[in-house]
């Protein structure tokens, strides 16, 4: 079996995001930038192509892609924008992929569709102050009232959280954390200003805060008390996603840098013809062909319903730190240029960074991956 | 009403096509292919019209089995049905247009779209005889078009140096020009659906090339450019050598 070729309809898919962004987003990714902010109409014709979806089943709306089909469309949106991917990454891959994986028969065809379709936008409350890295900490509570639930807390960081119509929220009950699909225009949701951010400017990050916001009893997803367990699975798919984007990030430099490298000319010769840029190109090269290749293996696995826990994690740490690398030699074959904001270059190396920290840092999966080869050896009691 | 497009299945635009070791066909190695580009002005203009009015769509193309897959791009674009002349045999423009005349015929086609041309061969011919062959009027390189409730056509082509504005009446060939529309991305679930959409494989009657291949090549490479000053300087000595040198002036 070749895990690597793509079937017709992946390929289609590719062209088609490709073009997507070629026409719709590359030319507007320095303004989304600048402006902190995606446009409307873009977020609109996202829905359209059903950008919103991909990954999920078609009899719930979404595009029947699965996680293969869904890293393509990354790896392709992530070449002209990375707050553009990030903005539907964390609607689909996590938002929405909570409901999906955990939510009742009765909540997904209550919110798939919609969500598929970009009638409405998804995000994911799982940070708090106390919970980042420790992720379990969270404290907003939720107090059974009859049928319903009333939540109290704060989430931070929430990319989305003031642009999105649901957010799947997680919280504290008597029985342990436990997620709910809580939908922004009820009362006492609250999104505070977006946060000041070094790169992907464009994807909404706020605080959101819930002030006795009531959610009916069906908008639990997945039993009371297990909510960790749920908020874990879902982010084992997004961190492959995250994985894609940064492929898809990498082919994008190792293109602009050598045709630049082509065309730039010092001591009357083309840059490219000296070893040190050659060997740039090539260790950037190396470097993508490995994050893309552990990118759609860990996908067809989680497509074909392995547990990939320790490999996403591994997928997430050698993308975030392989795109950091590329992007660094990309502004160093550059010079000047790859420090102006005349190019895309020196908005990629900002955007590159948060590949390290969100999604949970790179230190905690090595936590993870170090804990289950640990565990494999015996040598681990957890 | 009743709508076929006939599309063709082409290199893309950044291939860099190699002449094959025959020395009169193009090297297929390599090669990635794609619905030709005017194919999809085409396209979109059916898709619009079956939108307008009631309708079904049927994307045709003649070729090898290969071409099976620009056909479904149609049908991800949101046509309904495929239609597949299957030949492994290349032909000239005269027996394509053949093979898809016979095969239409007898479809009570209202509209038969195409593109202005088919960006490998560039024969520009398959409209006007599509036409011929089917007595049809046809309306070659739309850049507008406008199909009236009474079947009534008005569309404008452009002609060299300017427009022209034409009318006609269904049913009719059309050859889309670019500008005629802004062709649609296929949608995530056109893609998925395109394979579950039916695509009739029919058999061309024979046909021997009245135009044959005798020879492929490359454009000369062009010799390097010269730069002979900057700013106004530079005119006397510009008209000079194109006067003298490339005695174009
Ligand atoms: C732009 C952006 C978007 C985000 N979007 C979302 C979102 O949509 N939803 C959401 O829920 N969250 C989101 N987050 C939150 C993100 O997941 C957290 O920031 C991240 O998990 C790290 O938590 P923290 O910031 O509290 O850092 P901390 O946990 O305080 O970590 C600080 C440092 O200590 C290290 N550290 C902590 N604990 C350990 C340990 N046990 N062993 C070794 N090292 C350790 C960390 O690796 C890090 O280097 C987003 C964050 C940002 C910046």
């Amino acid at each position: 079996m070749n895990l690597f070729e793509f079937s017709e309809e992946q390929n289609m898919l590719r062209d088609m995001v490709r073009e997507f962004v070629n026409e719709e987003v590359k030319p507007v990714a320095g303004q989304i930038d600048e402006n902190e902010e995606i446009p409307q109409d873009l977020i609109k014709k996202i829905g359209e192509v059903g950008l919103f979806g991909t990954v999920f089943p078609e009899e719930y709306g979404g595009g029947g892609f699965g996680e293969v089909g869904y890293c393509i469309a990354q790896e392709e949106m992530a070449r002209g924008c990375l707050s553009t991917a990030t903005m539907i990454g964390a609607h689909m891959s996590i938002g929405t992929n909570a409901i999906f994986l955990g939510g009742t028969e009765e909540l997904k065809q209550k919110y798939l569709p919609k969500l598929c379709s970009g009638e409405m936008l998804g995000a994911f409350g799982l940070t708090e102050a106390t919970a980042g890295s420790d992720s379990f900490n969270v404290r907003t509570r939720a107090e059974q009232d009859g049928d319903d639930w009333i939540l109290n807390g704060e989430k931070l960081w929430i990319t989305n959280g003031g642009i999105a119509d649901v957010v799947s929220v997680f919280a504290r009950t008597e029985r342990g954390v436990t997620a709910f699909a809580v939908e922004t225009k009820w009362d006492g949701y609250h999104a505070g200003p977006k946060e000041k951010k070094m790169g992907i400017r464009g994807s909404a990050t706020n605080a959101i805060t819930f002030d006795n916001v009531r959610v009916p009893g069906e908008n639990m997803i997945g039993p009371n008390g297990r909510g960790f367990l749920i908020a874990m699975k879902t982010l084992d798919a997004g961190r492959l996603g995250l994985g894609a984007c940064c492929v898809g990030a990498a082919k994008e430099l190792i293109e602009l840098s050598t045709q630049y490298a082509k065309e730039r000319k010092q001591f009357d010769e083309p840059i490219s013809h000296f070893q040190a840029v050659q060997f740039m190109l090539a260790e950037m090269w190396a470097i993508t062909y490995a994050m893309e290749s552990i990118v759609y293996r860990t996908a067809v696995d989680y497509d074909a319903g392995k547990k990939i826990a320790t490999q996403s994690a591994a997928v997430k740490y050698l993308c975030s730190e392989g795109l950091d690398k590329v992007v660094d030699m990309a502004v160093q074959i550059h010079g000047g240029m790859g420090y102006s904001r005349e190019l895309p270059i020196e908005r990629m190396y900002r955007d590159s960074r948060i590949n390290r920290i969100f999604e949970g840092t790179n230190e905690i999966q090595k936590l993870v991956i170090s804990h289950d080869v640990l565990r494999r050896n015996g040598a681990w009691n957890v | 009403m009743n709508i076929f497009v006939c599309v063709s299945h082409v290199p893309d635009t950044t291939t860099k096509v190699q002449v094959g070791e025959d020395g009169k066909s193009i090297d297929p190695s390599g090669v990635t292919w794609i619905l030709n580009p005017y194919d999809e002005y085409a396209v979109e203009a059916a898709l619009q019209l079956k939108e307008a009015r009631e309708g079904e769509v049927t994307v045709v193309c003649f070729g090898p089995d290969a071409v099976k897959e620009t056909i479904r791009k149609g049908l991800a674009m949101g046509a309904d049905k495929g239609l597949h002349i299957k030949s492994d045999q290349p032909r000239d423009s005269f027996g394509t247009a053949k093979a898809l005349a016979e095969t239409l015929k007898d479809r009570e086609a209202d509209v038969i779209f195409c593109g202005r041309q088919s960006i490998d061969y560039d024969g520009w011919q398959m409209a006007g005889l599509l036409g011929e062959m089917l007595d049809l009027p046809s309306v070659t390189v739309a850049s507008k078009l406008e199909i009236k409730e009474d079947g009534s056509i008005e569309a404008e082509r452009e002609i060299e140096g300017g427009m022209e504005t034409v009318v006609s009446k269904l049913p009719a060939v059309i050859s889309a020009q670019k500008g005629l529309n802004d062709p649609r991305y296929p949608k995530l679930q056109g893609i998925m659906q395109a394979k579950r959409k039916p695509i009739e494989d029919v058999e061309p009657s024979p046909y021997k090339n009245r135009v044959e291949v005798l020879e492929m090549s490359k454009p000369p490479v062009k010799s390097a450019g010269k730069i002979v000053g900057e700013g106004p300087d530079a005119v006397k000595e510009l008209v000079k050598l194109l006067h003298e040198e490339a005695k174009v002036i």
